[in-house]
């Protein structure tokens, strides 16, 4: 999922400062999960703001909360389009694709961030989060037992570890796994070392160049794609 | 034809010995003239380190220029961490173009460990990509296939790590640079001839040449910053002991002591082809380490 982190509150009051009615908008998906975006963020934070304007005696604001099960569809964001017309700015606490598409969805709206997009990740444990994937668009798990080296490796090397490595951790945190060390681990468990003796090319970074696009076959399109 | 004068002395079969210089922050070079002068007769080639710890410096070709011109033979050290497959590729045809023929492939330290932390990584390639580009220039092509106007020819080495703590993938990597192309090997600092003589043992089954790392260490407090702070380095308990031993200000002459008794054991073990000096910052007495290391070993 998109890990992402909410803004310090003080950065969202200079934010918002120019707008007088504002849409706290969150998510139901990623950011829900992660524990920054979701409805019961969006009611916390209605409240550290409000706390805030009492505090400094200078009520110049008035908030609307609302979430939506996706922002990064379309559809689900016609259902805000009435509260869209009464609002100055909408503080969006989804992914950078949520708030993006709200400026599109509205193209005369304001569209605040209320969060810092991360990365994609899973959790470890209760409020700890792992980045795991980068999107490089050239998946190659299945060489290394399943573990990403473009992700896990400072470095993102692809012919075994550097020479930085002391106690199974990475040159740059005694914190961090070498992900090399972890996939020679694993891929000795796994019987299939030879993936680690190929020699590796250079990656083809030409999936980076932005913005990427997806065209769906015709047959997936047909059967109306997976909204829910 | 030999591509450079130290890849004649690779295949000489003599005891060869390479030191380090460290290019300065900024442009006053008349420091890293002066050791390059010191060092230049007493070593077969001296590399010149590319931002060493990420630390952003004076650029490792500019020093190399600067060896070339004082007559002595270059190795140009060439991480990953800051060029992109284009610019590694340039930087190679310009080497070669100015007599610069011999280069060290290191994939880079961390951006993270140095004194730009905010910059962006590149890492377009590592080491053993880096050695096949430039096995494949020397082919008449670029990285992209396409035909070169004239191609160069490179001496070329990479790094090994022969007492790392997990030293199994770091055989596979020696191996993939042996495969990519790597004439020389200049490994990582060793601290004692134990584990070099098995990393030996494996290593004598390939047609590379072997140049022990030697780190000179200034004092018991430098040793265990090392350990904490520089990727990869291991300096054994023993040695940070007896470094301690020194008296307070003798650090040097006792990280000396040490080098000059690592070298005499490889040479008359006859363990490998040669050591690398790395004196980090005391580049001016790498010439008495020698001179001690030979004259002993004469007298034994």
């Amino acid at each position: 999922m998109i890990i992402v982190e909410q803004k310090p509150v003080d950065e969202i009051q200079r934010m918002i400062a120019p707008y007088e009615r504002v849409l706290i908008l969150g998510c139901g998906t990623c950011v829900t999960v992660c524990n920054a975006g979701g409805e019961r963020e969006v009611s916390f934070l209605h409240d550290a703001l409000l706390l805030a304007e009492v505090e400094s005696k200078e009520i110049s604001h008035t908030f609307v909360e609302h979430t939506v099960k996706r922002q990064c569809d379309e559809e689900f964001l016609d259902l805000i389009a009435e509260e869209a017309n009464d609002v100055d700015a909408i503080l969006s606490l989804a992914c950078g694709i949520g708030a993006q598409s709200i400026a599109e969805r509205f193209p005369e709206m304001v569209v605040l961030p209320g969060v810092n997009t991360s990365f994609m990740g899973m959790a470890k444990q209760w409020g700890v989060w792992d980045e795991r994937c980068t999107a490089c668009g050239d998946c190659r798990l299945d060489d290394t037992a399943g573990i990403c080296p473009i992700t896990r490796c400072t470095k993102g090397i692809l012919n075994g570890p550097c020479a930085g490595t002391k106690n199974g951790k990475c040159e740059v945190s005694p914190e961090m796994d070498c992900a090399w060390i972890l996939i020679y681990q694993r891929l000795e468990r796994l019987g299939q070392l030879d993936k680690m003796r190929r020699y590796y090319p250079p990656r083809n970074f030409r999936p980076i160049p932005r913005p990427r696009r997806i065209m769906a076959s015709p047959s997936i399109v047909a059967v109306g794609g997976s909204h829910g | 034809m030999a591509k450079s004068l130290f890849e004649e002395k690779l295949n000489s079969g003599k005891f060869l010995i390479t030191t380090e210089v460290g290019p300065p922050k900024g442009v006053d070079i008349e420091e890293l003239k002066h050791h390059i002068d010191l060092l230049k007769e007493k070593v077969d080639a001296i590399n010149v380190t590319d931002h060493q710890s990420s630390v952003m410096r004076y650029p490792s070709l500019g020093g190399c220029l600067l060896v070339k011109e004082q007559g002595g033979e270059p190795i140009l050290q060439m991480t990953c961490r800051d060029r992109n497959r284009m610019a590694l590729q340039a930087d190679l045809m310009f080497a070669h173009s100015r007599g610069v023929n011999n280069v060290l492939a290191l994939t880079g330290d961390s951006i993270d460990v140095g004194d730009h932390p905010n910059v962006k990584p590149v890492f377009d390639v590592e080491s053993a990509q880096l050695l096949r580009l430039i096995r494949t220039l020397e082919s008449g092509k670029d990285a992209a296939g396409n035909d070169l106007k004239g191609s160069p020819e490179f001496c070329i080495g990479a790094s090994v790590h022969p007492s790392a703590d997990f030293i199994e993938p770091q055989l596979i990597k020696f191996e993939k640079k042996v495969a990519a192309g790597a004439q020389f090997f200049q490994t990582q600092g060793i601290f004692e001839l134990a584990s070099f003589r098995r990393f030996m043992q494996y290593a004598s089954q390939f047609n590379v040449k072997i140049l022990a790392g030697i780190i000179v260490m200034a004092s018991a407090g430098m040793a265990r910053y090392m350990n904490k702070s520089v990727p990869g380095i291991i300096v054994p308990q023993e040695v940070i002991d007896e470094l301690a031993t020194a008296e307070k200000g003798k650090g040097l002459q006792k990280g000396i002591e040490i080098a000059v008794r690592l070298i005499r054991g490889i040479k008359e073990e006859n363990l490998c082809d040669g050591v690398h000096i790395m004196a980090v910052g005391n580049e001016g007495i790498v010439p008495e380490i020698i001179e001690a290391a030979l004259m002993e070993h004469a007298q034994t």
